[in-house]
């Protein structure tokens, strides 16, 4: 775990609920990711940390697949119970 | 008599917009039904569909565009449904929205509105929605989006009428201005505003300069005036500086907060979401052990059940061609060697009739892959297999058209788009072709018959598949550590909920399929059978030569004699290691401009075309090669030579003839070592 509660997403088990605080990743990348709702500040609850393979988040009502590597590029917060 | 009265009738040019997975598809079905037609968008390969509606006095042109999450320039898609509504100006855009997963699907349809157009939002789905406890104020939510809503749901047909009326009503009226409804906060606004002062050409136009602070390649690319890219990217610094990330991901988060703020006030959620049901169907289908296991046995059942229901339609049309053909030969006299009446029964009923049969298989596969994709299992399958596309160097999202390519190349070549990094994109379309295809089916659909026993028939059939993919992931895997060296990017992809395909739809995609197929055997197979028709026919042998000869052998030294013949004699001392003989390397030939001509072939070099089934040729097939020669003949098929239409979209795909002759070359060398070796070694075996 990092400092404050912040961590990587491949760190977060599974029913978790978190609030995403940054990607690393690239521009375009950024903005897909964001058309999708995927940008700082949302919160989603962790569905399967697929331990190996991929990653299955629910947002916003929707499920999505995290492909590998990209769970371990977001950096998110435990949410407030 | 009533005389004729003027006709009245208006048109309305309506687009559809939408998320994937949004219901688009079953709005337009519902809308359109069979009056439907698929192009492509001029310059790109993005699937255009388009259909036509008459309702009242008004007749509706409909254009279905790409699904779509967002309006930027990252992806092609994208870049052709805002381009189609910027330059065509549709009467009419119509945003399908799915009602159970609102704030997602507003971001598009708030874009819309920035873009200013008349439009209509159709909240599909909402029986969904209401089981999952969503309970919409629509009057309210639509005053404050300042855009009409209709509950509609796509696949029982309900709201369609209402989305009617609604459509025409909003194309009378003059359209209101809501772009300016989502405020982006003080500075960004203050940047606008800037900038619309300074450029006259900006004034107007509040959208064009939300997207230059995006830094939208396509929009920046049309700016000549170079004191406005210098006045953007000023802009651009500045609010970099303050926010300390691109202003694009502010914009996106101000639309979210705009949206997540209407729906506070309008959307109640009266239950706790929940996927009961799909998260329980998801924990066997996606589990880590038993996912890939059930993926391989619901491919092993696609393929059992499409050989065995097709089996009776197929008997039918052979039926048909048989009897088709014995008609037109009773205009001559019995043994009459006629050139039309050769041409006819022969070339034409005996090439296309031949490869027409395989229209029922053809079907019942499209339609597998139709339930499969409409039931969202096709998005599993790609998560599932993602571990494994993971080992090869591809993710997940390259099985999708993969799959496709289990169809045909070409539209599998083609839906390697959404795969955004190009090492990824360009291995996946070199080893597309060893996935077989809908054509190679044809020939595996003749060759199993002939040579396995009922019962192995379905396990042949599999092995064949089989060895195709494994072939696939094997050059897949030695291209990305090789010529496409690189990271694999991550991937983020939707799940959408499991739903029940309609039937409609399911029938819809199997019937295109089914025309694209009759469609190629009418053209380019009818113009190759009489081509190879004339190629195994001429030059004639004298009649002098084949005295003494019974039919059989005459029929087999003219053919020798005729320039397919001959080309397949020359290359026979080639191919004989493979077990192949004249007669295979005459079909070869010809299957190198489209696979299922292999069939046709086949039919025209044993000359089968005058009697009623394939099972005639199948007999003589038997009688002539071994089974492993028969399975040799699949193997060569499946991996040589792709066909003239996946040359020429590999090359337009990758931009360069160099990977079509890198693929085609490649794959024939593949072929002729994995033949060698099998028919080698089999022999030693057997």
């Amino acid at each position: 775990m990092t400092t404050q509660g912040q961590t990587f997403l491949t760190n977060i088990t599974n029913g978790t609920k978190v609030r995403l605080l940054k990607i690393d990743a690239g521009q375009g990348l950024k903005a897909r990711l964001a058309a999708m709702g995927l940008l700082a500040g949302a919160e989603f609850k962790v569905i399967n940390n697929g331990h190996p393979g991929p990653f299955v988040i629910e947002l916003k009502g929707s499920r999505m697949v995290l492909g590998r590597g990209m769970a371990g590029k977001i950096i998110v917060k435990l949410s407030e119970r | 008599m009533i005389p004729p009265m003027a006709e009245k009738i208006k048109k309305i040019t309506v687009a559809l917009a939408g998320n994937p997975n949004s219901g688009k598809t079953t709005i337009f079905n519902s809308l359109t039904g069979m009056r439907q037609h698929v192009g492509n968008y001029p310059g790109v390969t993005v699937e255009k569909k388009e259909g036509f509606c008459r309702y009242q006095d008004y007749e509706l042109d409909i254009i279905d565009l790409p699904g779509t999450y967002s309006l930027t320039a990252y992806s092609t898609e994208e870049v052709v449904s805002r381009n189609f509504i910027i330059e065509q100006k549709p009467d009419v855009v119509v945003d399908v929205v799915d009602a159970s997963n609102i704030e997602r699907n507003l971001y598009l349809a708030v874009q819309l509105m920035e873009l200013n157009v008349p439009l209509v939002l159709a909240f599909n789905m909402s029986d969904i929605a209401r089981q999952k406890g969503l309970v919409f104020d629509i009057e309210k939510l639509s005053a404050l989006l300042e855009v009409r809503i209709v509950q509609t749901v796509g696949n029982k047909k309900q709201g369609i009428d209402e989305l009617l009326d609604g459509i025409i009503q909003t194309a009378q009226q003059q359209p209101k201005n809501p772009a300016s409804l989502i405020k982006y906060g003080s500075e960004i606004e203050k940047e606008i505003e800037k900038l619309q002062q300074k450029f006259d050409e900006l004034r107007n136009d509040r959208w064009t300069v939300i997207k230059l602070l995006e830094q939208d390649a396509d929009v920046l690319g049309h700016i000549h005036n170079e004191e406005i890219v210098i006045s953007v990217m000023e802009s651009i610094l500045r609010l970099k500086n303050i926010f300390g990330e691109e202003p694009e991901i502010i914009i996106a988060d101000r639309r979210y907060g705009f949206i997540s703020g209407a729906c506070q006030e309008t959307v109640k959620n009266t239950v706790e979401i929940r996927h009961n049901r799909s998260d329980m169907i998801d924990t066997v289908m996606t589990h880590k052990i038993f996912g890939l296991p059930i993926f391989i046995a619901m491919m092993y059942i696609v393929f059992d059940l499409t050989f065995r229901f097709s089996e009776w339609p197929m008997g039918w049309l052979e039926m048909f061609f048989g009897w088709l053909g014995r008609g037109i030969s009773g205009f001559w006299s019995a043994g009459s060697d006629n050139i039309l009446k050769s041409l006819l029964v022969d070339g034409i009923i005996g090439g296309v009739g031949g490869v027409v049969v395989f229209l029922p298989n053809i079907m019942l596969l499209f339609a597998a892959i139709a339930i499969l994709e409409d039931s969202g299992y096709m998005a599993r399958a790609a998560f599932v297999t993602d571990r494994l596309m993971h080992k090869i160097g591809l993710h997940g999202k390259s099985f999708i058209p993969m799959l496709i390519g289990f169809g045909c190349s070409v539209p599998a070549i083609m839906a390697c788009r959404i795969l955004e990094n190009r090492r990824n994109r360009i291995t996946t379309i070199l080893v597309m072709p060893l996935f077989s295809c809908g054509a190679k089916l044809t020939i595996y659909a003749l060759i199993i018959p002939a040579f396995f026993a009922e019962q192995w028939r379905g396990p042949v059939m599999w092995l064949i598949y089989f060895i195709g993919i494994a072939l696939a992931v094997i050059a897949a895997k030695i291209l990305r550590i090789t010529l496409l060296k690189g990271e694999t990017i991550p991937y983020v992809m939707e799940l959408p909920p499991y739903r029940m395909p309609t039937a409609k739809s399911v029938l819809l995609h199997m019937w295109e399929r089914g025309w694209l197929y009759l469609k190629k055997a009418g053209t380019i197979i009818l113009l190759l059978s009489i081509i190879l028709w004339a190629a195994a026919r001429y030059p004639r042998m004298n009649a002098e030569k084949l005295a003494g000869l019974n039919d059989a052998e005459a029929q087999t030294a003219m053919l020798k004699y005729s320039v397919i013949g001959r080309a397949g004699s020359t290359l026979e001392p080639a191919l004989k290691p493979l077990g192949f003989d004249y007669k295979i390397a005459t079909a070869l030939i010809g299957s190198m401009a489209a696979k299922e001509v292999f069939v046709a072939q086949m039919g025209i070099v044993y000359a089968v075309s005058e009697h009623d089934d394939a099972s005639v040729l199948q007999e003589k097939l038997r009688s002539d090669y071994t089974p492993l020669q028969g399975f040799c003949v699949m193997l060569f098929c499946l991996i040589s030579a792709p066909c003239i239409a996946t040359i020429a979209i590999t090359r337009s795909e990758t931009g360069r003839i160099g990977w079509a002759i890198f693929q085609w070359a490649g794959l024939t060398t593949l072929a002729y070592m994995v033949t060698f070796v099998v028919y080698q070694v089999g022999m030693l075996i057997f």
